[in-house]
């Protein structure tokens, strides 16, 4: 812009001053501006620039990894997971904080109360994801919300006397443990002896006696329920060995035209019979309430809730900073506004909605934002809590970038290209933010 | 699948894994005895093992250093041997010897340059003490590069002996008949395997023995080198084997969906822990290590195993793995390095790690005697008389996107395959899309 400097300086002072200023300034900015440059301009530009190229960086493949990136259905799914996250996660969370920090404001021990919830803070997410991998078990024994479930659940619903047990197949009872068995036909007066297996001899009931058929009634029904397996050598199939077990407290009905016209439970010795039954014929039916698998609780990191369940230890994460922030910008609300409207009769639901609210609305917005950004690079509780099987059902974009760039497959052409989107994704929620930012500077 | 060393599944997790590796990650120096041929050379050596493995192997190297003078280092290399190894020739700090726990790594090391081919002397002692095949998992190019030194076997089938006794089976002697005595043994109220879906490379081994017995070991090489497309017939007539262990509720205990939570060190627990619920658990030798240190049992006594039976009219597969000693180009003392595999080459060497337990060596010279139990010795003996019919595990040798990756590849595909046996094709085709693009032909 200054064509002749040294004539031009000469003559004006204050222009030559302004340049000092000016050269001094741009000194001074250097090392923020290489320092910025290297660490995040270049990489920028590198990951940009590998996304063109092929897995070993070899060969240029122009928008191949782009089209690869919708095309590969893990990558849609982590896409899909990704949205997910950003539409649930931050809101949830800014409306869990706003709703405690307004109630804590009003509880007496109101710090110790926002320390404990805030404690989560200061858990890596490393070991907050080992941790609720295990809360998260299926087995009760282990999962402490399985725990929870399966109590609660058992205290409500007994659970089923031989949950492993099936009838010896071909030996005369048709069905499944799911829907129960049928017997065949039989006219009053006959015996049945209905052949179960599958009943570990120490979850055969300690009262269980040797099995025996007792002879029916002229106008009933009889038989016997019993464990057709002979330790040792198996015994013959469908036949009452010697040392076979009856199966104590199974329900047997008969059935006649397809509705129970009786039921009966087994004795010790496995014996069960109808009496006083009319003519006709009948089948016997053993419900399925018999054997019905104990409940195992609900399958937290199955491929349906994984998701689900690593944001709710994303939340037990987070509570705590939104809480904290919010309370923050409550605290600075000038109280003469409320205690007006409390003058003016506003009750507090009012006063929340229609005071508290809007005047945290900016507050509220740059936590929001915050963790929308946060949100999406969210990677160390998704690796560490999904299990092998459902990782690919767990992944979000940052997990599947790692995954693709080093995680076997070492394809960091499609992994930049990945790095890219999760970029153009981000960089709208900055710009807001720092737009943000500006605003409330100047 | 990755080698799991013993720390590794006493860990019960990758970064409980991570910690102790960090732990135990100090070097261990062997007193040389004065004077001998190699005084006043140090012998680094490099290798995965951690824990009870790194001090039986440092006994070796004791040996080595009683017999020639030598100082030995060991350094744990942590479960990335290449990066390891890359950063140590970039920083002129070689390692001579280091012990690579995959072909598919040896492989790596040989096309990079690192390697120098054995020497005269050591490929001779090894050709008379190794079966063909180890040479030739060993050969990269044409050049022998790589000792086998440490063996694994991954085909036993280990039971708890009182559960067949109660069910009244003996050792099946086939396919068909572990089938039939599966489904006696879930009769009987122990179904009977535990099947560990939650880690996918026990399902990759599964598969692996199954097929190298029913297509035999010639598809299983072109299979191994995707010279046989996964599509192929003999593929799809495997899975349907397996589909049958797969699909029945009483050969997986707890069916599918709780396989698929089973860790392996949780499917050891299912037959040998406390509340047992299984009768049989397939992996490798590796399973009684497990069992006695975590679980208390006596191998060969309370926790047995027979070999992996023959499917169809195949014969009984054996499917191995191990650690191959190679000599590194650029290290300082390379001759001493090679010295140290002349050893290595020795039934020897073998013994002394042999009776310390926990090893099984391919060396046909090993004494039976040279081995602390009778399992270990059953397991060597099989793996010797298998001879030249041993394969290395299908999956170590594919690139690991595609056969050593979790939640990815071979390991996912068979995963969803144990959810859901139903349609063998379509898992075999998803195999060959998944192999096709790992191996880029």
């Amino acid at each position: 812009m200054d064509r002749k400097p040294t004539a031009r300086a000469a003559a004006d002072p204050r222009r030559r001053a302004l340049r000092r200023r000016r050269l001094l300034g741009a000194a001074f900015a250097l090392p923020a501006l290489l320092l910025l440059g290297a660490l995040v301009a270049y990489p920028v530009v590198f990951s940009v620039g590998r996304s063109l190229f092929d897995a070993s960086g070899d060969r240029f493949v122009g928008a191949d990894n782009y089209v690869e990136m919708v095309r590969d259905p893990a990558t849609l799914k982590a896409l899909r997971n990704s949205a997910l996250w950003v539409v649930v996660a931050p809101a949830l969370l800014t409306g869990l904080g706003l709703l405690l920090a307004v109630l804590t404001e009003r509880v007496r021990w109101a710090t110790a109360f926002k320390l404990v919830l805030f404690l989560p803070m200061a858990v890596s997410f490393l070991a907050a994801g080992i941790v609720f991998r295990l809360a998260y078990e299926q087995d009760p024994d282990r999962g402490v919300l399985n725990a929870v479930v399966v109590g609660v659940h058992d205290a409500f619903a007994e659970p089923s006397p031989y949950p492993t047990a099936r009838a010896r197949d071909g030996r005369g009872l048709a069905g499944g443990p799911a829907d129960g068995y049928t017997s065949g036909e039989l006219r009053p007066g006959s015996v049945a002896v209905l052949p179960f297996v599958g009943v570990a001899p120490g979850a055969v009931p300690a009262g269980a006696e040797a099995a025996r058929a007792p002879a029916p009634a002229p106008d009933g029904l009889a038989g016997t329920v019993y464990l057709d397996f002979t330790p040792g050598t198996g015994g013959r199939p469908g036949v009452v060995d010697d040392r076979e077990k009856g199966l104590p407290g199974m329900t047997v009905e008969a059935v006649r035209d397809g509705r129970a016209v009786a039921t009966a439970r087994t004795a010790a010795d496995g014996s069960f019979h109808f009496d006083g039954l009319g003519d006709g014929t009948y089948r016997l039916r053993v419900p399925a309430a018999n054997f019905a698998a104990g409940y195992g609780g609900v399958d937290w990191l199955g491929p349906a809730l994984v998701t689900p369940a690593i944001i709710g230890a994303y939340l037990w994460v987070w509570t705590g900073f939104s809480m904290v922030l919010i309370g923050a910008g409550l605290a600075a609300l000038p109280r003469d506004v409320l205690e007006a409207a409390r003058v003016d009769g506003a009750n507090e639901r009012q006063i929340f909605r229609r005071i508290t609210v809007p005047l945290l609305a900016p507050v509220l917005t740059v936590v929001f934002v915050t963790l929308v950004i946060n949100v999406m690079k969210v990677f160390d509780l998704v690796y560490v809590i999904a299990p092998g099987p459902v990782q690919e059902e767990a992944n979000v974009l940052a997990t599947r970038m790692w995954l693709v760039s080093f995680g076997g497959g070492n394809d960091q052409g499609l992994g930049s290209a990945l790095s890219v989107l999760l970029l153009l994704l981000v960089v709208p929620a900055m710009v807001f933010n720092i737009r943000r930012f500006r605003k409330g500077g100047s | 699948m990755r080698r799991p060393s013993l720390t590794t599944l006493r860990a019960t997790g990758a970064l409980t894994a991570a910690l102790a590796l960090a732990l135990t990650a100090c070097g261990g120096d062997a007193d040389p005895k004065s004077g001998g041929e190699l005084a006043g050379t140090t012998v680094t050596v490099a290798g995965v093992w951690t824990g009870g493995e790194q001090k039986n192997f440092k006994k070796v190297l004791d040996a080595f250093s009683a017999k020639t003078g030598a100082k030995t280092v060991f350094v744990p290399s942590g479960d990335n041997v290449s990066t390891f190894v890359g950063s140590k020739i970039e920083g002129g700090n070689a390692p001579e010897v280091v012990l690579v726990p995959q072909v598919g790594v040896l492989r790596q090391f040989a096309e990079a340059g690192w390697l120098t081919p054995l020497s005269e002397k050591t490929a001779t002692t090894a050709a008379g003490n190794l079966a063909p095949v180890w040479k030739e998992y060993g050969t990269v190019d044409g050049a022998y590069y790589g000792l086998y030194f440490k063996a694994a076997h991954k085909s036993t089938v280990w039971y708890a002996p009182d559960a067949l006794e109660q069910a009244g089976v003996a050792e099946p002697k086939s396919w068909d008949e572990l089938l039939a005595s599966g489904r006696t043994l879930a009769d009987s109220g122990r179904p009977a395997f535990a099947v560990a879906g939650e880690d996918g490379w026990t399902l990759t081994d599964w598969f692996e023995n199954v097929y190298l017995s029913q297509a035999g070991p010639e598809k299983y090489d072109l299979l191994a080198r995707h010279e046989l497309k996964w599509t192929d017939p003999s593929v799809v007539t495997a899975l349907t084997t397996l589909a049958e262990v797969f699909e029945d509720e009483r050969l997986v205990a707890g069916g599918a969906a709780e396989a698929l939570r089973t860790d392996f060190p949780g499917s050891v627990e299912k037959v040998f822990g406390p509340e047992p619920k299984a009768a049989l658990v397939y992996e490798g030798d590796f399973v009684g290590g497990v069992a006695r240190d975590e679980f208390g049992r006596k191998p060969g006594e309370d926790a047995k195993f027979f070999p992996f039976p023959p499917v169809g009219s195949g014969k009984a597969p054996v499917v191995s793995g191990g650690d191959a000693a190679v000599v590194l180009k650029d290290a300082k003392n390379a001759d001493a390095g090679m010295r140290l595999l002349e050893f290595l080459a020795t039934p020897e060497a073998a013994e002394v790690w042999a009776g310390a337990g926990g090893f099984l060596s391919p060396n046909k010279d090993v004494k039976p005697e040279a081995y602390a139990d009778d399992t270990a010795r059953a397991t060597a003996a099989s793996l010797v008389a298998a001879g030249d019919t041993v394969r290395f595990d299908m999956s170590d040798q594919a690139p690991a996107a595609f056969g050593g990756t979790k939640g990815a590849g071979e390991w996912k595909l068979l995963q969803d395959f144990l959810r859901d046996p139903s349609d063998p094709k379509r898992t075999a085709a998803a195999l060959e899309a998944a192999a096709a693009k790992a191996y880029g032909n």
